[in-house]
């Protein structure tokens, strides 16, 4: 099925994604979040006639629209970079991926664009109310385009809802609800944007200390802060909740990840999770180095998140390695796990009497078919294993996974912190005297960008070598192109996002500074 | 609902749905071919101001249309997604990087400490312009002039073509379908901008321009059409699905399915109509006839690219791996589960409409650029 690896290809491929996901990433969650807080404040100007926070609506909207029109930007790569860089894939998902893509573009995308127009040029054309409306489907709008992309992402780590059929050698939906319901799904949607709510928060209340600091504009500065403090609280309590979610579904259906995100290479019964802790550099899972130079950890708590019970084994790297522990099944049943070289070698089966049905039917030999079909059967959940050679491949790079999961953690809980702090300090008036407060305020902006990054390398880097779970590893899933191409392709990128970046940077800081206008621009 | 339809009758409707969404979006590209006249229809700041203004409305909607045309596509025909994007990389790639230089040179032309200078962002625009239509154009006649390109049986493609599809940019009869379009999305603009700008100046130029511009388009577009109608086409049979050169297939697309004859010279008419009139009257009305006209044209267009067992992304180099609506589709589930959701389709047509009536009620000026909110 795949001739000759070409690693050099597979990486560029990779590099190029990550680049591109990467800087779309960066202005998404500010356009999934400032649209909320933006339309609680038109609400209140239409509710109280209050041109004060009718002009900070304003203020916003502006920095929303450039942060905006770089989203758009960088997100129609994406789209088609599924096709381009990763063209197997394409047509092994398509069945699946393609629906929720589709229903996105209709129904989302269209409505964030029209709205927008309405947002932006509407203020003297329409009524305050339809407006308003609009301000409100513009931030529905657009994070229902994340729905659907989120359902497709959370699909790849936990494919379900579909069946492989031999005959098209691709998985088709057989259940579409399954599908968007996977609680894989639902809690990667929920954990996503409300994750882009707190950076949102996070990036009012920095740019509001600024004009506090400054000494400028400090009605429309206290009232962002406390609109924005108290959403990104809530939004806080609730993306723990999610987190806590999403811990144990990983538990569930990634074990290997999850065995990464806590640098947990030996399993165990009532296993801790880390606080703090540095990973020992170069250590192979069958070496009998320490996992860790130094480590703080809770314990139990690993057991409990992700199996809801303190005496639970968790597996770890080496264990999923080797196999043999007991695990509970989809059906409920205990099974005792194989090892990954097992894993490989009933994937190699799989591939070949997937082969072989296609030879019988090529020479109708119905038998032979019937067969083949049923040894493809009995070995499909191993299928992408079989595009693998080597066991220690499906090994994620476990200190990246390890520390981005740590910061995320880290910096989310130091959020919730800063919130409260922010909160009782301005309800009791107190928040302008305390100047470090709000420099740190304008410093944790860059701190939020980092977590939600963070988070996005743990769910990706994390799932390596898999595009879809089992099923799929990114080896096979790329198109054949000469490497050489693809790195052309990548530095053009790398050169154009980044200026365009710099162009926004520049722009946006430029727009704080000038401030709100009366009436805006 | 739709329970009851075969598989067939799903791949059609859905090649009908991505003929509209492709049609649409050809006459959207009036965006883009505004983006090359700002400088040949405006000669002061202002007027190309205005001109950059009364574009930037738009702009999103053709974008969105792309992107939706895009995700329908692969949603509904997969197997197209993964042979024409994986193979023919760098067109996709040139027409993405021109897309993406489009969407933010609107909102950053005229902001304060832009880093690149607003001539940059117009640059932006201008490559946007030409190269985005030049190109589609271009992919779109593949679907009748064919491409390099093989499947295995595990329905894994290869592209066989030298140059990734550049080669494609090459061929004589695709180019001339891509300047054909490129000519017509000029010809919408001037349409356009004579609905929607409110400038005497630029109302004069855009007279001049609209026969410079219509005259290479008639020639294209007339060159393209009329050697498809002599060309062997690839049609399969509908049992055994085997591909294989048919004499005059386009032809005898048209006269087996007059319907499509019918929409497909109406909207020549119409195109013909609209510029005709906006060039000996006085009217701003031509973007109408001409616009509808242009989704008519590429409708049919598209129509005869799919329907009546004709392969629509034919492969050259090896035909039986040339793809049909049939053999690139999803699966029935997926393609009946997408058609409900379609029936949300004029939903978001009466709610489009409803929006830009709203806040378009009145055409751009001099005026309007000094006193409104938000200004590109």
């Amino acid at each position: 099925m795949i001739e000759h690896l070409d690693s050099a290809l597979v990486n560029w491929s990779r590099a190029q994604f990550a680049l591109t996901a990467m800087y779309h990433w960066l202005f998404v969650p500010l356009t999934l979040g400032i649209t909320f807080i933006i339309a609680f404040m038109e609400t209140l100007y239409v509710k109280t006639g209050d041109p004060e926070w009718k002009k900070a609506t304003k203020f916003w909207m502006t920095l929303f629209g450039i942060n905006f029109v770089i989203g758009v930007a960088t997100g129609i790569i994406l789209e088609f970079e599924f096709g381009t860089n990763w063209s197997y894939y394409s047509w092994f998902v398509g069945d699946i991926f393609g629906a929720p893509l589709a229903i996105e573009g209709i129904m989302a995308f269209f409505m964030e664009s029209t709205f927008i127009a309405i947002m932006f040029f509407g203020w003297n054309k329409v009524s305050k109310k339809f407006h308003l409306i609009s301000t409100w489907l513009v931030a529905i709008g657009s994070n229902l385009s994340a729905l659907w992309i989120l359902v497709a992402n959370g699909w790849m780590q936990f494919p379900t809802g579909m069946q492989f059929n031999p005959e098209m050698a691709r998985n088709e939906m057989i259940n579409f609800w399954d599908v968007i319901l996977s609680p894989v799904a639902i809690n990667k949607f929920l954990h996503t944007v409300t994750s882009a709510y707190v950076l949102s928060a996070i990036f009012v209340i920095g740019v509001s200390a600024w004009f506090l600091l400054k000494g400028r504009e400090q009605v429309m500065a206290k009232r962002s802060i406390i609109i924005a403090s108290v959403f990104g609280l809530l939004s806080s309590l609730f993306l723990v909740y999610t987190g806590d979610g999403s811990a144990y579904q990983v538990a569930q259906k990634q074990p290997m990840k999850l065995a990464a995100m806590e640098g947990l290479y030996n399993g165990k019964t009532e296993a801790g999770i880390v606080v703090i802790g540095v990973p020992t550099p170069g250590k192979e899972f069958d070496d009998n180095k320490d996992e860790f130079v130094f480590k703080f950890e809770i314990p139990q708590l690993l057991s409990f998140l992700g199996y809801g019970d303190t005496e639970a084994f968790v597996p770890g790297v080496k264990d999923l390695m080797e196999g043999g522990f007991e695990y509970t099944g989809e059906n409920g049943e205990k099974q005792i796990a194989i090892s990954a070289q097992q894993k490989i070698e009933k994937g190699k089966i799989a591939i070949n009497a997937l082969a072989e049905y296609k030879d019988a039917k090529e020479i109708e030999d119905i038998k032979k078919q019937e067969e083949s079909l049923e040894v493809f059967r009995e070995n499909f959940k191993y299928f992408g294993y079989g595009f693998l050679n080597d066991p220690k491949s499906i090994i994620p790079n476990v200190p990246l996974t390890f520390y981005s999961f740590h910061i995320m953690v880290g910096l989310g809980f130091y959020f919730i912190i800063l919130f409260v702090a922010v909160i009782i300090l301005i309800f009791r008036g107190k928040l302008v005297e305390k100047r470090w407060l709000l420099r740190l305020a304008i410093f944790t902006i860059p701190l939020a960008y980092i977590a939600s990054m963070s988070g996005w390398i743990v769910a990706e880097f994390g799932r390596q070598p898999w595009v879809i779970q089992d099923l799929l590893p990114t080896v096979a899933a790329v198109s054949h192109i000469d490497a050489s191409a693809v790195q052309i392709t990548f530095w053009l990128f790398t050169v154009i996002f980044t200026a365009l970046l710099i162009a926004e940077l520049k722009i946006m800081i430029k727009q704080i500074k000038i401030g709100p206008k009366e009436g805006g621009h | 609902m739709f329970e009851n339809l075969s598989h067939l009758l799903l791949q059609q409707y859905w090649w009908i749905i991505i003929s509209l969404l492709g049609a649409i979006l050809v006459f959207l590209l009036f965006v883009q071919g505004g983006q090359t006249l700002i400088y040949s229809l405006g000669k002061t700041d202002m007027e190309r101001r205005i001109l950059v203004n009364s574009l930037g409305r738009k702009w999103e909607f053709t974008f969105t249309t792309l992107v939706t045309f895009g995700g329908a596509f692969f949603a509904s025909f997969p197997l197209f997604y993964s042979t024409s994007f994986g193979g023919a990389y760098w067109v996709w790639m040139l027409i993405l990087f021109a897309f993406i230089i489009q969407a933010i040179s609107y909102e950053y032309r005229s902001k304060p400490d832009n880093f690149l200078g607003a001539k940059t962002y117009e640059v932006f625009l201008f490559i946007n312009g030409a190269l985005g239509t030049i190109l589609l154009g271009t992919a779109v006649a593949t679907f009748f002039t064919g491409s390099e390109f093989s499947i295995n049986e595990m329905n894994f493609s290869r592209w066989e073509g030298a140059a990734r599809g550049l080669e494609l940019a090459l061929n004589v009869h695709n180019l001339s379908l891509g300047l054909a379009v490129f000519f017509l999305a000029r010809v919408l603009a001037i349409l356009y901008f004579m609905n929607n700008v409110e400038d005497e100046n630029i109302l004069k130029r855009s007279k001049k321009q609209l026969i410079v511009n219509a005259i290479p388009f008639v020639v294209f577009f007339l060159v393209f059409v009329i050697w498809l109608m002599f060309i062997d086409g690839f049609a399969y049979d509908p049992t055994s699905k085997e591909v294989f050169y048919e004499p005059y297939k386009y032809l005898h697309n048209f006269i087996q399915m007059p319907l499509v004859l019918i929409i497909f010279l109406l909207g020549v008419v119409l195109v013909l109509y609209g510029i005709g009139i906006s060039i000996l009257k006085t009217t701003s009305n031509g973007i109408w006839f001409s616009g509808a006209g242009t989704i008519f044209t590429v409708l049919a267009l598209f129509l005869i690219a799919g329907f009546n067992n004709t392969s629509f992304y034919p492969s050259t180099y090896d035909l039986q791996s040339s793809l049909t609506i049939e053999n690139a589709s999803s699966s029935k589930y997926t393609l009946k589960a997408m058609t409900y959701v379609s029936l949300m389709v004029p939903f978001v047509i009466a709610y489009i409409w409803y929006a830009w009536k709203s806040i378009n009620n009145k055409k751009i000026n001099a005026e309007e650029m000094s006193e409104d909110t938000h200004v590109y």
